[in-house]
């Protein structure tokens, strides 16, 4: 059932690279270093999870970094300005992202700007208000309860991998098999037969464009109890990662097809690079091409097997 | 009584007018044959039928409704389908996904409606009514993009009989098909006209609009310029409407 969903390309691309990594480098394989691995992928996983579901649809979402960031901050300032209790606080991320997505949303289908545009718009406009929120600085000091968010581990396992693999496995099941993810595909596919079948593809894209933003806001929500700040510079390029991610998990580029499942598997591609490399003492400025390269080729590879069928 | 009726309609897609006071009505389990030229109006105006745009002005009338004010997403459930020239199919999706797009079964988890799509009666009750179309496909799993013209053709027509319709548009349902599946589809729609549904078949084939038509509808250059009973015309005189020598 799961299996059906994946690209199998994409398991041997992330076997390939934990054999390369473990042989590479002798901390590699271990348990601890998977939880590390999954920890560090989590955020840029929840982001690829929204990601999934707006490209799928033939769409972009280009913000969620930023969006990720405004997220964050709005959480700290609603508990540590505001006074309010971590409950607040989480719900405060989570409707900060989704309200930025939903804005996205209505832009794209009322005003019927490109959503390149639009996000790359947001991408601004978010982060602006995320600075502008906390006058630049970051905000520290928050409650222990919501510090568990990010840093608790129950029976070990860091909480955000908790969080991450329920996100993963509910929203696999939305895109897969239920009429939400169903009409998601079909949009991507061809929105003039969504549009014949009585599918209503503008509510149907804000929806998707509030969830990818929810999404970003739980990202952020994560992100700011790992570090204990709300940062508004936290994300910042995130989109890059997350779209990656994606698009190697087998999300057609252009609409019609993705799977939660091969973005997790994409995700842990991308995690796997990144902590092979800072194990191998990789300067930093280099995975950030390596990041920008995989993109390009994982669309590259796609595009020939396209042509081949 | 007819069961559905467009008054004085027209539409302009910005100066051009495509459609000039269109005026017809449909009886309930005829079959009307609509023809005209290229360019002469007929996909607008069973686009405008359907919900897809909306018209500049004028009423159509289903069982004396008023359909220009309903959103297009309500418009099939009140039991028009139409099966379009492009076939409208989402070709990365499967085949049964395809027929029950927009109106796919659902199931409950523990009493509870999570939105969850039935697959398995999906994909039972699309296998049987291909089936019963009499086409072959290798299995409902299968993309509908890899598929045969003839075989699309068959989805397309599969997802317009599903729900029980009261009125089928057909807009070239022949054009792409070999000579044995025309003959199958011509049949089909004499099977839906026996059953009472109405069915409008837009076509450049007279041949097939003189086998399965109550009624002939010439439009060009976005107006009826003839309404005639088949077994009161002949082919030469429709084709003068069609080029606008009569």
């Amino acid at each position: 059932m799961l299996l059906k969903n994946i690209r199998l390309e994409s398991l041997y691309v992330l076997g390939l690279l934990i054999v390369t990594m473990s042989l590479l480098s002798p901390y590699f394989l271990s348990i601890s270093n998977f939880l590390n691995i999954l920890l560090a992928t989590s955020v840029i996983g929840i982001l690829a999870i929204g990601s999934t579901f707006v490209i799928s649809s033939a769409g972009l979402d280009l913000s969620v970094g930023s969006v990720m960031g405004l997220a964050g901050v709005a959480g700290a300032v609603v508990m540590n300005q505001l006074g309010l209790n971590w409950v607040f606080g989480i719900l405060a991320c989570i409707i900060a992202g989704g309200i930025a997505g939903f804005f996205n949303g209505q832009l794209v289908t009322r005003a019927k700007i490109p959503a390149f545009i639009v996000t790359l718009g947001m991408l601004g406009v978010a982060r602006g208000t995320a600075l502008l929120l906390c006058d630049g600085k970051p905000i520290y000091g928050l409650s222990n309860e919501f510090l568990f968010l990010g840093q608790g581990r129950p029976f070990g396992i860091p909480f955000p991998v908790v969080i991450f693999i329920v996100v993963a496995l509910i929203t696999h099941y939305i895109l897969a098999s239920t009429k939400f993810g169903k009409h998601t595909l079909v949009i991507g596919d061809n929105q003039i037969a969504a549009v014949a079948m009585g599918i209503n593809i503008n509510r149907h894209k804000v929806q998707l464009y509030a969830l990818s933003g929810g999404l970003a806001g739980l990202a952020g929500m994560i992100f700011t109890s790992r570090v204990n700040a709300g940062d508004p510079t936290a994300g910042l390029n995130y989109e890059l990662t997350a779209i990656t991610a994606a698009i190697i998990g087998g999300t057609n580029l252009f609409g019609g097809k993705g799977s939660i499942i091969g973005t997790f598997i994409g995700a842990l591609i991308m995690g796997v690079l990144q902590n092979g490399l800072n194990l191998l003492a990789v300067q930093s400025y280099y995975q950030r091409m390596a990041i920008g390269a995989v993109l390009i080729l994982a669309v590259w590879f796609d595009q020939i097997n396209r042509q081949k069928t | 009584m007819s069961f559905l009726e467009i008054k004085d309609l027209s539409k302009n897609f910005g100066t051009v007018k495509v459609l000039d006071h269109v005026t017809l009505s449909v009886k309930k389990g005829s079959v009307i044959g609509l023809v005209g030229d290229n360019g002469a109006g007929k996909s607008t105006l069973m686009k405008i039928v359907t919900g897809i745009h909306k018209p500049s002005s004028g009423s159509i009338l289903l069982e004396d409704r008023e359909l220009t004010r309903i959103p297009t997403s309500k418009i099939r459930l009140l039991g028009i389908e139409m099966i379009y020239q492009d076939l409208a199919l989402a070709r990365q999706q499967d085949i049964s996904s395809n027929i029950f797009l927009g109106r796919e079964p659902v199931k409950k988890l523990f009493g509870i409606n999570l939105g969850l799509v039935d697959k398995q009666k999906m994909d039972k009750d699309s296998m049987k009514i291909i089936k019963d179309l009499g086409a072959n496909v290798p299995s409902v799993q299968y993309q509908a993009g890899l598929l045969s013209g003839g075989q699309q053709q068959t989805i397309a027509i599969a997802r317009a009989l599903t729900f029980s319709p009261k009125l089928v548009i057909m807009d070239e349902p022949t054009a792409a098909l070999a000579v044995k599946e025309v003959q199958h589809v011509l049949e089909l729609i004499l099977k839906l006209k026996s059953d009472g549904i109405s069915v409008i078949l837009i076509s450049h084939r007279l041949n097939d609009i003189f086998e399965v038509s109550d009624r002939i509808l010439v439009l060009r250059q976005g107006q009826i310029v003839a309404d005639e009973i088949k077994a009161k015309t002949s082919m030469n005189q429709i084709v003068s409407y069609i080029v606008g020598a009569e």
